[in-house]
């Protein structure tokens, strides 16, 4: 800056010998912290309240999952996968088994077809409540995380009936489903349903019209549609950016076709296009867009026998394939390579919410601490799957 | 109930022949120190059972069930055995002199403050002229215990508590003071006793009535920052727990830890007392024919019902950011409560 006084610079002379050193402070967020979602470890520089970078460190929870399918034969890889995404096991695993089925070229029988989309949807519902719930205690609201789960409790119970499991089912395998449906239990899906849908209204009244958690989450973290593109996001924290593409519309596998629904986007209701909220809204409408489609799937399923297409022995040609699927964190892609025999040779995962965390340090810096724990919350990262 | 009060009251001064002043002073002081800090404890216990119940039932859940037979009442006596007993830490980098000292500070702060609240026409432990000024100073004490405990921790986050506590609760100070500065101005006095006594009547003429709807909206103000000022949600940053762990408590446990717990909910109380006696009558019946209930009930009975709205708006709201929470109070509340202490000097100008 230019001198602006006139008077000699002698006049002002001030010792000051030792200026009060200022730097950055350091904080680790994690591995041990209540916002990570698990055991993610992100470095802050920070200056006084302001983020002036993060950087995640991962690897905390890694359990050599890819290495250990190669020992695996094919049908045995699925508990695999479902531990991968714990909160969304039904989904994990259709993807690795409607891959392996393309490379079989197996058709699957229908009842089982529209099973396995029941499912993944109640599972997408659930692992959106479990969103819902974190993302409220992210921002400091504890009340909806409790309500979250009492919803989830219900769906949980509907797979421990199906599937025997409440977190991991093993339910979906190759060529099939694990067990047809008991008794009864479509009609508790429907009911379910009838159950659900109103209690939407209930958390937007709670959290997401709340003023405070939109003055918290309005504006914060935007994510431009093409940074989105960018980085790769996908799912939800992409049609949160404004981007219009749900593989269930736009590249359909299963049966998806058959249904009538909608993909939600971000529209920048309370601020920009992108913010932490949209991407939080996304997730409330998609939940009630998933109901539609159980409620479709539910009255549309035919009879039969879930389990006769179901192989006594896999036998995978040579070859490989890349199938992508729509979980509820995102694009969720199997690479898979077989030489014929009994066990793949390789598994390489696509996983969604390794790609939407890579985000971070983009969108974090300048933003406040308190920020930092929000826009991590609403990129909604199990850290099962990050790790694998 | 009013009279053993009074021959409780009167007991010591009776034996004032007897005894040399300074040890009948002493004693005095001693005792109803003991009442006060038997009173806290209790009232914390109670506090924090009632609060894990209110919140379970605002969840769909049922809360404690267990321990004591009905509705788990022994909970939190449980609690406070297992803090007892548990190993006292203290982190190897940590000021060991101010990490013990802050939780005696926060905690006599607020058992400091207890000394002036009324609780019936007899009972009011030191009735003195500047009540409500003592209180608004020796409650911005806590702050430095506050501060204490984040630095000695030597932990980022406790710091990190420790700088917004301080910050929240400085800022804070001046809305609280600015909207107790127009219950002074309608009463003439700071004597706590005064203040009650000048709201006699039906509860239409309680200071939260009185101007309508002026002096209302000095009670909301009011309520919202003693909400920040005894770090309750949505104010709650500085032990904002997805955040900063724990703030400024991180590293205590066992009983230190137990003692900002116990000053977290005496504070609770205090605020809401003050809130009673300033704005809702105190220990004055609603109206005058239920008079033959002694003070304490109403006066406990008020209390305890902005303490349930605080819980209830905990169970309720988000958090905060910082910047949002500076905003609220410099240029929200200060202001408003400004115009406030305008507005009502010019209505008694003009009613003189």
């Amino acid at each position: 800056m230019a001198q602006t006084n006139n008077f000699p610079e002698t006049r002002f002379e001030l010792e000051i010998p030792d200026p009060l050193k200022t730097d950055e402070f350091i904080l680790n967020m994690g591995p041990q912290h209540p916002s990570t979602h698990g055991v993610l470890r992100v470095l802050l520089k920070t200056d006084g309240e302001i983020v002036e970078s993060a950087t995640p460190y991962i690897g905390y929870l890694h359990r050599t999952f890819e290495k250990h399918a190669e020992r695996m034969t094919w049908p045995q890889v699925v508990p695999y996968v479902d531990r991968m995404d714990y909160l969304a096991s039904m989904n994990n695993s259709l993807g690795y088994a409607l891959a392996v089925e393309k490379m079989m070229g197996l058709e699957v029988n229908e009842r089982a077809q529209y099973l396995r989309i029941i499912v993944s949807e109640l599972n997408r519902i659930a692992s959106h409540l479990v969103f819902l719930g974190t993302y409220g205690l992210d921002v400091g609201a504890f009340t909806p995380f409790l309500y979250g789960f009492r919803e989830r409790e219900r769906i949980i119970d509907l797979f421990e009936e199906i599937s025997g499991g409440r977190l991991l089912y093993n339910y979906i395998w190759i060529g099939g489903v694990a067990f047809d449906a008991p008794d009864g239990w479509l009609e508790k899906v429907n009911e379910f349903c009838d159950y659900f849908e109103p209690k939407i209204k209930e958390y937007n009244d709670l959290l997401t019209f709340n003023k405070i958690f939109i003055e918290r989450t309005a504006n914060v973290g935007v994510i431009p549609a093409d940074l989105a593109i960018n980085y790769g996001l996908s799912g939800p924290t992409l049609r949160g950016s404004g981007v219009n593409f749900d593989l269930r519309k736009n590249d359909p596998y299963c049966i998806y076709d058959r249904f009538d629904f909608n993909v939600c986007i971000g529209k920048g209701e309370q601020g920009t296009v992108g913010d932490s909220w949209d991407r939080y809204y996304v997730r409330i409408e998609e939940m009630v867009e998933s109901a539609k489609i159980v409620r479709q799937a539910v009255n549309q399923i035919p009879d039969g026998d879930a389990k006769e297409t179901v192989p006594r022995n896999v036998r995978v040609p040579a070859g490989e394939i890349y199938f992508r699927t729509e979980t509820p964190r995102g694009e969720l892609g199997y690479y898979i390579v077989s030489d014929g025999g009994k066990n793949p040779v390789r598994v390489k995962v696509r996983a969604p919410a390794f790609c939407n965390l890579s985000i971070l340090p983009a969108v974090a810096r300048g933003t406040m601490v308190a920020d930092l724990v929000a826009i991590l919350g609403s990129l909604d990262i199990v850290l099962g799957e990050i790790d694998r | 109930m009013e009279p053993i009060l009074k021959l409780f009251t009167e007991l010591l001064p009776g034996l004032s022949p007897l005894l040399p002043y300074w040890l009948l002073a002493t004693l005095s002081a001693l005792i109803a120190a003991l009442v006060l800090f038997g009173f806290i404890a209790v009232f914390a216990l109670f506090a924090i059972w009632l609060e894990r119940k209110i919140s379970a039932h605002m969840q769909d859940r049922l809360g404690p069930m267990e321990v004591g037979g009905w509705h788990g009442w022994a909970q939190t006596i449980a609690d406070t055995f297992k803090l007892l007993m548990k190993e006292d830490l203290i982190p190897e980098k940590a000021d060991r002199f101010l990490f013990k000292l802050a939780p005696m500070i926060v905690f006599s702060v607020s058992i400091a403050s207890f000394a002036v609240l009324p609780w019936s026409r007899d009972f009011i432990p030191t009735d003195l002229n500047v009540g409500l000024l003592y209180i608004l100073s020796i409650s911005s004490l806590a702050v430095i215990g506050i501060l204490m405990g984040g630095w000695a921790s030597n932990n980022k986050w406790s710091l990190y508590g420790a700088m917004r506590s301080v910050a929240q609760i400085v800022s804070y100070e001046i809305p609280i003071s600015l909207s107790l500065i127009t219950v002074i101005l309608i009463t003439g006095t700071l004597s706590m006793q005064g203040i009650v006594q000048s709201q006699q009547g039906n509860f239409l003429s309680w200071n939260i009535f009185h101007y309508f709807p002026f002096m209302f909206v000095a009670f909301v103000i009011y309520f919202i920052a003693s909400l920040a000022e005894v770090n309750r949600t949505p104010f709650d940053l500085p032990e904002a727990e997805s955040e900063l762990v724990a703030g400024f408590h991180t590293e205590y446990s066992g009983m230190r830890f137990a003692f900002f717990f116990l000053a977290e909910y005496a504070n609770m109380f205090i605020v809401s007392a003050i809130a009673a006696t300033a704005f809702l009558g105190g220990w004055l019946p609603p109206f005058s024919f239920l008079d033959f209930i002694p003070g304490p009930f109403w006066f406990f009975g008020k209390s305890l019902f902005l303490v349930f709205v605080q819980m209830w708006l905990r169970w309720t709201l988000p958090r905060l950011r910082v910047d949002q929470l500076m905003y609220t109070s410099w240029k929200v509340l200060t202001p408003f409560s400004f115009v406030l202490i305008l507005i009502v000097s010019f209505w008694q100008l003009l009613t003189l």
